[in-house]
């Protein structure tokens, strides 16, 4: 099957299986590695990115489904908005307050996150514990990643 | 994990996904959001040789008011029932419900006519569709008809659609923005319910006890005898045979679904 | 040259940014499955079959189907393994029969085991591929449950005549219990968690014309890694090179390396092609090594005044079907066994028993948590039974303060510690009496959602073992001429921070900004010897080595230096400035290290030996809200006291006492490996087995106090596993507690809402009756 897609900003076109995953296509076609894959089921959340400006777990979208989409991975979302060291301020938010150790369910959280904020720009705790429920993480215990997701909140707000 | 092979064609609208079903047979499937169909092939439970892509069909996602109910179109998300101002104005249950469906970024990418079609009986569409009492409409060969949910959902992950057939409306009457409730009960809030309960109306759905949702019918009855909530809730439980897992056995779901049901009446205002 | 010596800040104690995380936020770290490498070249994909039953023998395995199939390379099973040797148990204790072959040799004894190794193209074919590999079996009889195993009725090793893998039997002397005014006995499950790193394992291999195999792998430590894969490849150590990519988390079950890697090495070598292997969620939920799995039985005797006088415990070990480091888990718990309390009389033992389900290997805490589990929940029960506040008995029997050594009835000899104050302080800090007092009115009301509060003290082991199974690390230091240093570290990061710390204990003696050093592990070439990260071992070992490395580096510059500038060496002293040494009093006049390195190398390689093992301890309260209509318990908040010593970076530390507080939590709220009665494993997907998620669990409250130790010279001790060991009796305790008012006294983990419902009703019943 013939699929055009934008991928962080940049037209692609490939022949992909039907078959074949958009998190793999991600990974293997456009060699985006930052996408993880973290479970069989849709639980995990690891793969999330945008299609089209929302997050969507990108283990359960067949490539083929996205043709014609825009799509953001966690190596292009700096490029949709400026923070601190060059970082999207979710990115930075998550580094200020280790909102991460291992990483591997980093880049997901992170476009979680990014989603959360763009939909809602001023969560409580209670709404982004909520809005990263899809997201596993071993590692953090959460803490920290849900003080992360507060504090781009309130760096987005002040540099609006 | 990965599908197994098969091919894939893009339908143009619902009218050619119904002559592709029928062309592929059997061995075809629809897929919209692709949230139940997708996991169940990747496990490798599931093996369509064709996907016939509805997704991207025009005009077959909305929600409008039509006469006494509320339309919504199959390829309706979850995320947009959820924030559907006409949807929480005229039939908040389904509103509410959809918020409890897994994770947001699943409520991005599900539709409620994979949800229905779906017919897992844990879920949470199928159970607030039940209680609304809602109508459902099916295209086939033959042009459209209409199935009343309560003749929906067939049994375990089974409906009422024929083969070749497919779900392209829900019709929910309206009911104004009170008197409703979905009660989710849940190890994790995007677990699939133990046991859940959805109201509106003096209706009452139970998710999770039984092969399908089901109507508890003794609580309906006694809501229209004039009994209080928790002498209607008493009678939730009444006739069901729920499965049995890691997290319930039976007799813990039947008193789940008597609290729940008691506590959905409470919140949906019966006193 | 400009001012030197001026006071300065350390950098020592500061929340310090981790340096590694813009590459991880921005493009993801490089884990197995990322790496792109010209070597892997024309990989062949790895997809290994597993067993589908829980014990049978295998009859046949057809692999013509597959092998006729287009992009099929090959089907290996352990009859193409026969040149290896026969493998050797994990531990020398353990009777040799009981090890893993590589592939399942005649008979399977656990649901994933791995029969055959299907070899393709890509990834995609290898699972259809997979599928048509046609295994026979004939089954044979299941034990799953280890009380059952104990008994010997069905085999898992006919020929061994026992599943007893190793035991330590109950003496047979004395009651110690005469004379207690009370005796408790229970029967607790801690039950068996799935580790569940979000990185699954994975491999990549290629046999190199240096005619060595090289494997990257997620491990806690090459070293280790690359001795056991040598070993289960019959090769010598130095023709295994290991490169550690990132690594998806661990938790002690990637420490080493698994039968499918060293299958992967094979493969390299004899198919003549690179390999690579990732397993899917699935595979990895049955097939990597789970945690806990202990049936204990606990008696504990003592006086109505609350004083414990003699504590019993025995310890079943579910080891699995093939002993790895599980068999081993209940010395560590019978060692930890009295914890922070000062008993009288001790009676333990042990016995650990094969089944067939997944190996038990080493989770988070490894034999302490269960320990602490076992005597908090004695605790518990025993001051439930006298009806004492379970705060005031244990206040009534810690250990009192020590800074020097002292020997535990558990044989263990603790370092340093203070628990009077730890419980004291995380006591004043939840506001424990208030917290009594709402309970109190609560249960007056008779509300639906009434309040429970758990209390734990712990003490554990960190830095028991290490390089070599000592209690040492090495570590490298140099500067380059262009002002940049390196260090070379024999621990092995995977969210712990090294490269950001290490950094910051180098910078602390050089003066050189932490942004110009760069930290290197992983790859047995660069750095042939070390000890990994285990145990919590990294900081007080690896970090000591890389403070002492630093600090003899200054000795060699400081002789050099001497020499360069015509003085003695006595009168130079470091300039934190400028990354160099100047001539005391004489402005000016002094050279930077990178100066010096100009001239001639200049690096440090040193050793750092610990005295022993660091015993860190604490004091958790957890407050569980408990619907006692549906049993369902909501975890509100978690006050966590947890003293690892002097604290080097507390954004790190903090971040490790959150993830193991909830991992911990998670245990006695939510997550358990379970097997239908045939072995057959029920929750082998992120959908079935319910891995804690940001909705379960509130943001801590922590309370840091600093008990330094005399073992290394940061007064460092280990952290990364004191959350989960305090917690879990903490958060269980509480669950309980909010249903004591109605009866119960004890509710297994996890503590579902079905389980605290039946818990509620059998009160209910029995005061009926």
């Amino acid at each position: 099957m013939r699929l055009s897609i934008t991928v962080n900003g940049q037209a692609h076109a490939d022949d992909v299986e039907p078959r074949m995953l958009l998190a793999h296509y991600l990974r293997d076609v456009c060699g985006l590695k930052g996408t993880n894959i973290g479970c069989d089921t849709t639980s995990c959340g690891a793969c999330t990115v945008h299609v089209d400006g929302e997050s969507v777990k990108s283990c359960t979208v067949l490539a083929v489904q996205s043709d014609g989409a825009d799509v953001t991975t966690v190596e292009g979302l700096a490029a949709t908005r400026s923070g601190p060291n060059g970082m999207h301020p979710v990115q930075a938010a998550f580094q200020a307050e280790h909102g991460l150790q291992c990483g591997f369910c980093t880049p997901g959280m992170v476009m979680a996150t990014a989603g959360l904020l763009a939909e809602n720009p001023k969560p409580t705790e209670r709404e982004v514990r909520e809005a990263l429920e899809g997201n596993l993480c071993r590692c953090t215990g959460y803490h920290n990643i849900v003080r992360a997701a507060l504090t781009a909140a309130e760096t987005m707000a002040a540099s609006e | 994990m990965i599908p197994a092979s098969f091919d894939y064609v893009l339908a143009g609208s619902l009218d050619d996904a119904v002559t592709l079903l029928a062309e592929h047979g059997d061995d075809a499937k629809l897929i919209a959001g692709g949230h139940s169909l997708l996991p169940m092939m990747k496990l490798r439970l599931a093996f369509p040789t064709v996907l016939i892509d509805i997704r991207k069909v025009p005009g077959a996602a909305y929600v409008r008011v039509d006469g006494d109910a509320v339309a919504i179109g199959a390829l309706t998300r979850h995320c947009d029932l959820v924030a559907s101002d006409v949807l929480r104005a005229e039939a908040p249950l389904i509103a509410m419900a959809a918020g409890f469906v897994g994770d947001p970024q699943i409520r991005h990418r599900g539709t409620i006519g994979g949800s229905l079609s779906h017919a897992d009986p844990a879920a949470d569409l199928p159970a607030a569709v039940l209680a609304s009492d809602a109508v459902l409409v099916a295209l086939g060969q033959d042009g459209h008809r209409e199935i009343p949910v309560a003749d929906f959902f067939a049994g375990y992950f089974e409906t009422a659609l024929a083969p070749g057939e497919v779900l392209t409306e829900i019709r929910v009457p309206r009911t104004g923005p009170k008197g409703y409730h979905y009660e989710k009960f849940v190890r994790r809030a995007n677990d699939w319910a133990i046991v859940a309960v959805a109201t509106v109306a003096g209706r009452v759905a139970l998710a999770n006890m039984a092969a399908t949702p089901v109507r508890a019918a003794a609580t309906e009855a006694a809501l229209a005898s004039g009994a209080s909530a928790a002498e209607a809730a008493a009678l939730a439980a009444e006739g069901t045979q729920p499965v049995q897992d890691m997290h319930a056995d039976q007799e813990y779901r039947k008193h789940l679904a008597r609290v729940l049901t008691r506590r959905g009446l409470i919140a949906a205002g019966v006193a | 040259m400009t001012a030197i010596n001026l006071p300065r800040g350390s950098i020592l104690g500061t929340r310090v940014q981790r340096l590694e995380d813009p590459e991880f936020l921005t493009s993801g770290a490089v884990y197995t499955d990322d790496i792109v490498d010209e070597r892997l070249t024309g990989a062949v994909w790895v997809t290994f079959v597993r067993a589908t039953l829980a014990h049978a023998t295998i009859t046949s395995i057809d692999t013509r189907a597959a092998l006729a199939t287009e992009g099929c390379v090959g089907v290996i099973t352990a009859a193409d393994l026969a040149d290896l040797p026969a493998q050797a148990p994990m531990m020398p204790l353990y009777p040799t029969g009981m090890a893993q072959p590589l592939l399942a040799t005649g008979t399977v004894r656990y649901v994933g085991e791995p029969v055959a190794a299907v070899l393709t193209d890509s990834r995609y074919t290898g699972e259809d591929i997979a599928e048509l590999v046609n295994i026979d079996y004939e089954p044979l009889p299941v034990v799953v449950d280890p009380v059952e195993a104990a008994t010997d009725e069905t085999l898992l090793f006919p020929e061994l005549g026992t599943n007893v893998v190793c035991a330590k039997p109950l003496a047979a002397d004395d009651d110690i219990f005469a004379g207690c005014e009370v005796v408790v006995t229970a029967t607790i499950q801690n039950q068996r968690v799935a580790v569940a790193p979000m990185e699954v394992r994975a491999a990549a291999a290629i046999w190199g014309a240096d005619d060595r195999l090289t494997a990257w792998v997620p491990n806690q430590g090459a070293q280790g890694a690359q001795a056991r894969l040598a070993r289960m490849l019959g090769l010598p150590v130095a023709q295994v090179r290991i490169i550690t990519p990132a690594v998806g988390g661990a938790f002690g079950a990637k420490v080493g390396a698994d039968p499918e890697a060293a299958v992967v090495g094979w493969i390299a070598r004899h198919v003549g092609r690179p390999a690579r292997w990732v397993e899917t969620r699935s595979e990895n939920m049955i097939a990597m090594t789970h945690g806990r799995a202990q049936v204990q039985s606990v008696t504990i005797g003592g006086d109505r005044d609350g004083r414990v006088r003699a504590y019993r415990l025995h310890v079943l070990q579910d080891s699995g079907a093939y002993p790895r480091f599980g068999a081993m888990l209940p010395t560590l718990t019978l060692l930890m066994a009295p914890g922070v309390y000062d008993i009288d009389r001790l009676q333990l033992s042990y016995e650990s028993v094969a089944t067939n389900t997944t190996p038990v290997g080493a989770y988070r805490g490894a034999g302490r948590p269960e320990a602490t589990a076992a005597i908090e929940r004695a605790m518990d029960l025993f001051a439930a039974e006298i009806g004492l506040d379970p705060a005031v008995v244990r206040r009534r029997n810690l250990l009192a303060p020590f800074t020097e050594p002292i020997t535990s009835k558990g044989g263990a000899a603790y370092d340093s510690g203070d628990y009077v104050m730890a419980l004291d302080t995380v006591l004043a800090a939840a506001g424990y009496e208030q917290l009594r007092r709402e309970q109190a009115i609560r249960r007056e009301r008779g509300d639906a959602v009434q309040l429970g509060i758990g209390v734990s003290v712990y003490v554990e082991i960190t830095g028991g073992g290490g390089e070599a199974g000592a209690s040492k690390e090495n570590a490298t230091v140099q500067v380059h001429p262009d002002g940049t240093a390196t260090i070379l570290t024999g621990t092995s990061p995977h969210g712990q921070g090294h490269a950001t710390v290490w950094a910051m204990l180098a910078s602390e003696e050089l003066g050189i900004p932490i942004e110009r050093i760069t930290v290197r592990w992983g790859d047995t070439d660069l750095v042939p010897e070390g000890g990994g990260t285990g145990g919590s071992r990294s900081l007080q070992q690896g970090g000591a080595a890389v403070r002492q490395a630093a600090r003899e580096l200054v000795d060699v510059a400081r002789e050099r230096a001497a020499d360069r500038l015509e003085v003695s060496p006595d009168d130079l002293e470091i300039d934190y400035t400028n990354a160099g040494l100047v001539v005391r009093g004489v402005p000016g006049a002094g050279v930077t290290f990178a100066e010096l390195a100009a001239d001639e190398p200049l690096l440090v390689r040193s050793v750092f030996r610990a005295p022993g093992a660091t015993y860190p301890f604490g004091a958790h309260v957890a407050v569980a809200e408990v619907d006692v209509e549906t049993g369902r318990a909501e975890l509100t908040r978690l006050i966590a006291l947890d003293d690892a010593g002097v604290v080097v970076n507390p954004l790190i530390a903090e971040g490790q006492r959150h993830g193991g507080l909830a991992q911990g939590a998670a245990q006695a709220l939510l997550e358990e490996v379970r097997y239908d009665e045939d072995g057959n494993p029920t929750t082998s997907t992120f959908a079935d087995y319910p891995i804690v998620s940001a909705t379960e669990v509130p943001s801590f409250e922590l309370v840091t106090t600093e008990t330094p130790t005399t073992y290394n010279p940061l007064g460092a001790k280990g952290i990364g596993e004191a959350g989960s060991i305090g917690s879990t009796p903490a958060v269980q305790s509480a669950v309980i507690d909010a249903v004591a008012h109605l009866g119960v006294r004890h509710i297994d983990m996890p503590t579902s809402s079905m389980r605290v419902w039946s818990a509620i009703r059998a009160a209910n019943e029995g005061t009926e009756h």
